[in-house]
């Protein structure tokens, strides 16, 4: 049902607040968009992000995100000696003596690795090769100084100078040239999570692990196989759990003891700092500027100063988070006091209470609840934190986490931590949710009190 | 038995009651107490056991350690400032300001540090930018008033929770091997997670609209994208600015402890500075980040203030 014009034109007029507003409310969002275009097309040039993107390198990040579920082993087959023998790089996966069963010796010398079953797999001697994948088969002569592929070349292999390349998506690559035949293969999961290669306990299957923990001769004398199977996942070379552990704990002791330390030093002050309980109107104003002070002066310098100070690690961070957290506890803490319902102070005041009793009585049952919740949202954000702060040496997991990316090489055990360290904050927000909904029905009251007031 | 005995027994029992309560009451909070103690005695015995240098081993030093901040000339930290050359250069990193200049044109220049500093502010800008760009149509999905689907709201939810508690740097150590290592890793890394924080505090204010609107609106016929456009977005686009604001204040400081670890910006250099000891730059440095994160701190609760009033002061918990 379309309106009339003129019933348009009423209702127009009975409200002119609605369609005659003036033109800078009503063009305000048009300019704040525009302005929103103006800036990212500046922040395009100022990152000069066109070029940036170009020379991005896309084609790593599922290289690098399979990395973080996968391990690979990469034996390497040297063509130019009497005989053809697979050789592993030191602290493979494998541990010392590697006989995989998806590397055959053949009855007529030749060596078959198989990448994924046979549907992927390389057959070589010495004098040529042959690569099977994606159902082509593809033969490499070795002869003429330099590999040569005879035939088409699908466009998975690529060949170069003295060096062929067929890629075989997730599963691997293998590398040929003329005295040397590398292979890739990559496996789901993450090997020798448990035992490193220097464990008794490697590559026993879980059932021979208990058994021999329960009742297996000792393996190292002196020591109980139990005491001894413990010991070696602690000091897993490759995993490192001890360290990430302690590492991981440290970022938590970070941001537990700099909230609760910045609490403590900010609940006396607030009480000086808040405009309708402080003694002096000066001293607020001073307290006040302090805590805007300590927060403006970054997490980040505090932290560097604090671990030129005392030297890196986890007191550093506690310091650091407890400096900012005086000034951000100390701001949120007086505002809520200065938010407080005045009656009761004044119902305690009559009675002729003065000084601390007032607080005590008449203000204290009134924020603690406030304080407490405004506390355990700091300590969960605090627990964020803790991970970026141990990154510039402030101790915690940050600096692991950054050192095991650097060199591009470690994933899996960056996710690992990246694990570890979601699972804390999971827990730890879990926590704090779990106490402020405890709290929530005082807070509910105060809420409310808000409200009313307006 | 009288009356007035019943009454006193009545009481007393009522006064018995009351007194083992806050009896309990008292020892649980004692109890509370006692245990934080413990807890922090523990942890702070733990955090100085860890660390490199001991508490009380190295607080004799502080002053010391504060001692190479104090500059020989305290002009040098306005010339490090503005990049103007130093009497006391002597050829050394120190003292070479001018080396950092940025000119724009002729001999017209910014000085290094405004330069660091706005990148770092840029960052911070187009991060939250990202963020909020995402978070808008991801918190309508994952309302429980607006979304039909609860399959879809828990994935988007879910998605934006893991945005959330990913650890920042490992999504900028990951993009830093991708688009090399800069500010465009952090502006990555910083917006993902400003997604899922603003995404949060999004969808909590959706679900706590009025919806008379939405349904007048659902009366008349609207599909989904009117009913959202039209009766949600007016109702929350104040408070989702009013959280924006405060997440450039977060960003700005993400953004400079994210240029210590190789984002670019000013945190690598204050890093530098602050590790070589070079006093008369650290201050330069201390001085412009300060007065930058109190003024965007500043201008921030202004702009909240006229915008949602002083509700944009009550944390709500």
């Amino acid at each position: 049902m379309a309106m009339a014009a003129d019933e348009i034109t009423t209702i127009e007029q009975r409200h002119p607040q609605i369609f005659q507003q003036p033109a800078y409310k009503r063009f305000w969002p048009l300019l704040l968009i525009a302005g929103t275009v103006l800036y990212l097309g500046y922040a395009l040039w100022f990152f000069s992000l066109p070029q940036v993107l170009r020379e991005s390198h896309w084609e790593r990040l599922p290289l690098f995100l399979s990395q973080w579920i996968s391990y690979d082993l990469q034996p390497e087959f040297r063509l130019d000696r009497p005989e053809i023998t697979p050789k592993y790089p030191r602290f493979s996966a494998l541990g010392e003596n590697p006989d995989p069963d998806w590397v055959i010796k053949n009855p007529d010398g030749t060596f078959t690795v198989q990448i994924d079953g046979d549907a992927k797999s390389v057959t070589f001697d010495k004098t040529r090769a042959t690569i099977t994948a994606n159902g082509v088969t593809v033969p490499i002569s070795l002869t003429g100084g330099k590999p040569v592929v005879t035939g088409p070349v699908p466009d998975w292999v690529t060949v170069h100078d003295d060096e062929s390349v067929a890629k075989m998506g997730f599963v691997g690559e293998v590398r040929i040239t003329v005295d040397r035949v590398k292979v890739r293969k990559r496996f789901l999961g993450w090997a020798n999570f448990v035992f490193d290669t220097r464990s008794p306990f490697f590559g026993k299957s879980a059932g021979e692990v208990i058994s021999l923990i329960a009742s297996g001769p000792e393996l190292k004398p002196g020591t109980s196989n139990l005491a001894l199977a413990a010991d070696n996942i602690w000091n897993n070379a490759q995993w490192q759990h001890g360290d990430v552990w302690t590492k991981l704990l440290q970022t938590i002791v970070m941001a537990f003891l700099g909230t609760l330390l910045g609490g403590i030093v900010a609940f006396p002050l607030a009480f000086f700092a808040a405009r309708n309980i402080t003694p002096s109107g000066l001293l607020s104003q001073v307290l006040k500027r302090f805590f805007d002070f300590m927060r403006s002066v970054d997490m980040l310098i505090w932290a560097l100063f604090f671990t030129r100070a005392f030297g890196p690690g986890p007191l550093a961070g506690s310091a650091a988070i407890f400096f900012t957290e005086i000034g951000t506890l100390g701001k949120t803490y007086s505002e809520a006091l200065e938010n407080i319902d005045d009656k009761p102070r004044e119902g305690v005041l009559s009675t002729g209470a003065h000084g601390l009793l007032v607080q005590r009585y008449g203000v204290l049952p009134e924020v603690v609840p406030v304080f407490i919740s405004q506390t355990l949202y700091q300590w969960e954000s605090n627990t964020r934190g803790a991970t970026i702060i141990g990154a510039v040496g402030a101790g915690g997991i940050g600096l692991k986490l950054w050192e095991a990316m650097r060199t591009n090489s470690n994933w899996a055990n960056v996710f690992y931590m990246v694990l570890l360290t979601l699972l804390v904050v999971f827990i730890f927000d879990n926590i704090s949710n779990f106490l402020r909904r405890r709290l929530s029905r005082t807070l509910h009251d105060y809420n409310r009190l808000q409200a009313a007031q307006g | 038995m009288t009356s007035a005995t019943l009454h006193s027994d009545a009481t007393r029992q009522q006064a018995d009651a009351w007194r083992r309560q806050t009896s309990l009451r008292r020892f649980y909070t004692a109890l509370g107490v006692g245990l934080l103690l413990v807890a922090m005695c523990a942890t702070m015995w733990f955090a100085d056991e860890a660390n490199a240098g001991h508490f009380f081993e190295r607080l004799p030093h502080i002053l010391d350690f504060l001692s190479w901040l104090v500059p020989k000339d305290w002009n040098d930290v306005w010339r490090a400032l503005f990049d103007i050359a130093s009497p006391n250069d002597k050829g050394t990193q120190e003292f070479n300001f001018p080396l950092g200049r940025v000119y724009v044109w002729g001999g017209f220049y910014i000085p290094e540090y405004f330069e660091l500093m706005l990148t770092t502010v840029n960052v911070a800008l187009v991060s939250t930018f990202i963020g909020f760009v995402f978070a808008v149509p991801f918190s309508f999905i994952a309302a429980r008033n607006l979304t039909p689907s609860p399959i879809l709201r828990l994935v988007v939810k879910r998605f934006m929770e893991l945005l959330r508690a990913f650890p920042e740097i490992v999504i900028a150590g990951l993009f830093a091997a991708i688009v090399s290592i800069g500010p465009v890793a952090a502006i990555i890394a910083i917006g993902l997670h400003s997604i899922g924080a603003l995404g949060k505090l999004f969808y909590e204010i959706n679900e706590n609209i009025d919806m008379r609107p939405e349904e007048g609106l659902r009366a008349v016929g609207a599909n989904w994208f009117e009913r959202v456009r039209f009766a949600d977005l007016p109702q929350v686009l104040p408070n989702f600015m009013s959280y924006t604001l405060l997440r450039i204040e977060i960003n700005v400081r993400i953004s400079t402890i994210m240029g210590a670890v190789g984002g670019g910006g000013i945190g690598e250099e204050l890093k530098l500075s602050i590790s070589r000891g070079f006093g008369a730059k650290t201050l330069a440095l201390v001085l412009l980040l300060f007065v930058t994160i109190f003024l965007v701190d500043q201008f921030s609760a202004w702009l909240r203030r006229k915008l949602v009033g002083e509700q944009a002061f009550l944390m709500s918990a």
